[in-house]
């Protein structure tokens, strides 16, 4: 496959470096980190070594690190676990979630929960005010992303965490988007918990973390054998935990290199993108460097990204997870963008590996393409 | 972009061809975790390192490749236990499958009613999440065992209320080995309306698993224990008669709606590549592992006060538990550190409670303290049998020298009838 890869916001490709510190434990695997022996206990050493890396690229501490198998899982936990011992009372999100924290959420409703989602403005920022009036409702706990996976746009969670706490309930931030993409606190967000992964920056897919205030009272997902402090049970994926802490690693020490780059690359693309009768989304406030989000007037539907796929072009049309229903972007429509144009909607995401000869490539092709749609649409017509 | 990674020391105790460097203990632990097949790792590493890509992106090559990969191997899990691919669920692993279909179950049918059968001699992925449903307003009963480690089946009906909604039965112990008799429990399940679950981590490429045939509902795979990787499992569901389950984690509506989550293409792939082995290998694999598991056995129980735990006939022959007696607990472990056992399960053995599943057999608390489980595997020799049954008949006897309750044993003094002084 000779594709330029432009879709950095769904999965990543693994980091050779990583790779060849994982492949010890990928290769041979013996020893349960809970055994007493050598085995379980070099195991163990190297679970632990990961863990500091983890926490070092978030600014947590170690014992605030819980291995999860997934963001999804640990978005899981986290909405469940926090809302578990008050589930009379509401839970906040907001309109532009990853389904991974809405859904629970609304499960949560068959334990007596309410799920209310707050909105966001045309720009994708969450709307403080309507959240500030949604916390006069007894609330169990608030969860917003810090930055978006489609428009890629960054949330002021200081504020939210602000917020939440004053009214007694709990902050938690899905910070999957937000590793290694800018400079990631967890002390300084002020939340209770929150969730980042492995395979976003570079590392293996089947591991992920929940960073946790260590008071948290916090109900596992997971029952079993009492590992991760009882918070998480299931024998540990060490080559994948092994292989996430070396990603941490490494995306802390190269994360204004990556925003460097990668802001050069967009600004580049959306010089570009401007000549095209474009509307990029989120493009007047704060975004993750890597990430663009537009559509093209006058071009529905995925076949602008088809076309593209054609071209070599790995690009999303939503978040990955969505794709397989032809629903416009929840994100969009939250946005009030017009559902038709969100059909038509393109993400391109860069990674380091990216240049800017790939993004000239794109642009060219983009611009036939855009063309071709448009002559193709006014046949039809 | 360049940053070095200080790489911790990663102590590697295994060759290349799977065996131990000679300065480390033979690896006798087999039902903690299984080395990974070097065949499973080569088949792995492509996915990791070219063909990566999320299975859920539909709108280019990368995601669609890895798709194709995770269907062959479903289609490979599928294969070794007789089941439909449509009927596998991927986990991260036993844990979450024992969580998914227990809770998933219960939740599901709790309007039909809130009792759930199950046995003392669970594994804790079992047993908690029951707990934790207890702490929701199930009830449930925990059977005690046969001295065998067996289930009286007469005890498994007498159990059955009118109300019972779901059990839960493992195939083969952790600890101790045993076979439970799957076809009659879920046969008593199927006539009294009762969801069967069975937790079969321990079975995989051990026992012959036929779902089109077994009466069971739901059942739990991992890989780890049949020479795949660790943080990949499988939950089967039957489709005829179809079986719900409430999902346990939310979100893209991955398999179905019934587990959301990026998977972990690498992982699946090891599974399946790790049970295609085992439906090929397994007869000629358990011969073998059958005359080692007979000659530790014969080494063994040729010492005095020696007790095999678990039933010999129905039971698995990777696994061999054996209690000392007269031989203190923790001694025994740091005297046998040429080899890596474990003495408890390892998911409980950081506590030093006695062997839950070994007191469920009625053995007492010393005897329990002082058992070892052997489980050996893929990759065990002759020779480290004959290392073993060396080591382990010249450790117990010094330890026995050392011990006055084997002198006054030995005197023909009857321990059980001795006044302790307190102290």
């Amino acid at each position: 496959m000779n594709s330029i890869y432009f879709d950095h916001n769904a999965t990543t490709v693994l980091d050779s470096r990583v790779l060849a510190r994982m492949l010890p434990w990928l290769e041979r695997q013996t020893g349960n980190p809970t055994s007493r022996h050598i085995y379980g206990r070099s195991a163990r050493d190297a679970i632990e070594y990961a863990r500091g890396q983890v926490a070092e690229a978030c600014g947590a501490y170690a014992s605030q690190v819980i291995f999860t198998s997934c963001g999804t899982e640990a978005n899981n936990f986290a909405v469940k676990g926090m809302a578990a011992n008050r589930p009379e009372m509401q839970i906040l999100s907001s309109k532009i979630e990853h389904p991974c924290v809405t859904r629970p959420a609304l499960a949560m409703q068959a334990l007596g929960s309410v799920s209310r989602q707050i909105g966001v403005n045309a720009n994708g920022q969450l709307d403080l005010a309507q959240l500030t009036e949604q916390l006069n409702i007894p609330t169990s706990l608030v969860s917003v992303m810090l930055a978006n996976n489609e428009t890629g746009v960054i949330q002021d969670l200081a504020s939210v965490a602000e917020l939440a706490r004053t009214a007694g309930a709990f902050a938690h931030t899905d910070a999957v988007q937000a590793l290694g993409k800018i400079k990631l606190n967890f002390t300084d967000l002020n939340v209770h918990a929150m969730t980042i992964s492995s395979h976003k920056i570079h590392g293996p897919q089947g591991a992920a973390a929940l960073i946790i205030d260590k008071r948290l009272d916090i109900q596992p997902l997971l029952h079993g054998g009492g590992q991760e402090r009882g918070l998480r049970s299931g024998t540990e994926n060490i080559a994948a935990i092994v292989g996430f802490g070396a990603a941490c690693e490494l995306a802390a020490t190269n994360t204004q290199s990556f925003i460097t780059h990668t802001l050069a690359l967009r600004e580049q693309l959306e010089r570009g993108l401007a000549q095209m009768k474009v509307t990029i989304f989120g493009d007047q406030v704060a975004r993750l460097s890597n990430t663009s989000f537009f559509a093209v007037d006058g071009i529905e539907g995925e076949t602008l990204v088809m076309a593209l796929d054609r071209k070599n072009f790995a690009v999303a049309s939503g978040s990955a997870c969505s794709s397989d229903s032809t629903e416009p972007s929840h994100v969009l429509l939250a946005m009030g963008v017009d559902a038709d144009m969100a059909r038509g909607a393109v993400r391109v995401s860069f990674g380091a590996q990216n240049t800017s000869k790939e993004v000239a490539e794109f642009l060219a092709t983009l611009q036939h393409e855009i063309l071709r749609l448009k002559q193709l649409t006014a046949m039809a017509a | 972009m360049s940053a070095t990674i200080e790489m911790p020391v990663v102590k590697d105790t295994f060759n290349a061809d799977g065996h131990a460097h000679e300065a480390q203990p033979i690896y006798l632990d087999y039902s903690a975790t299984t080395p990974v097949d070097p065949r499973v790792a080569a088949k792995m590493i492509p996915y990791i390192t070219e063909h990566f890509g999320n299975p859920a992106s539909r709108s280019h090559p990368y995601g669609w490749t890895a798709e194709k990969a995770v269907e062959n191997a479903r289609e490979e899990v599928a294969k070794l236990v007789g089941a439909d691919p449509r009927e596998i669920v991927w986990t991260s692993g036993a844990t979450e499958s024992n969580n998914l279909a227990i809770k998933g179950a219960a939740n599901f049918y709790s309007g039909k009613g809130k009792h759930i059968i199950t046995v003392a001699t669970e594994h804790k992925a079992v047993i908690d999440p029951i707990r934790e449903l207890e702490r929701q307003g199930f009830e449930a009963t925990f059977l005690q065992p046969e001295p065998n480690g067996l289930l009286d089946l007469v005890k498994f009906k007498a159990a059955i209320r009118p109300d019972t909604v779901l059990a839960s039965v493992m195939f083969v112990n952790n600890e101790i080995g045993v076979i439970q008799d799957i076809t009659a429990i879920g046969n008593i399940c199927r006539e009294n309306g009762i969801i069967f679950h069975v937790d079969a981590a321990q079975a995989t490429g051990k026992v012959d698993i036929d779902l089109e045939i077994l009466p069971v509902d739901l059942m739990s795979f991992c890989a780890h224990k049949t020479y795949g990787p660790k943080g990949i499992g499988a939950l089967y569901v039957r489709r005829k008669p179809r079986i719900r389950i409430e999902a346990q984690m939310h979100g893209g509506g991955h398999e179905r709606g019934m587990r959301s989550g990026t998977l972990a293409t690498h992982q699946i792939v090891g599974m399946g590549e790790a049970f295609r082995i085992a439906r090929e290998e397994m007869h000629e694999e358990n011969k073998r592992i059958t005359h080692l598991r007979d000659k530790l056995l014969h080494g063994l129980e040729t010492m005095e006060e020696v007790y095999v735990n678990g039933d010999l006939e129905h039971r698995v022959p990777h696994n061999l538990n054996i209690s000392f007696n007269y031989v203190e607990g923790e001694s025994l472990i740091m005297a046998v550190k040429g080899i890596a056992v474990s003495s408890g399960s390892a998911c409980t053995s950081a506590s030093l409670e006695p062997s839950y599943v070994l007191r469920a057999l009625g053995r007492s608390d010393e005897l329990a303290h002082s058992s070892i489980r052997f489980s050996i595997g893929r990759f065990t020799t002759e020779e480290d049998v004959d290392y073993t049954i060396e080591l382990m008949r010249s450790k117990i006897d010094k330890l026995r020298d050392l011990s006055p309750l084997w002198e006054m044993f030995k005197d023909g003094i009857d321990l059980s009838k001795v006044q302790w002084a307190s102290h």
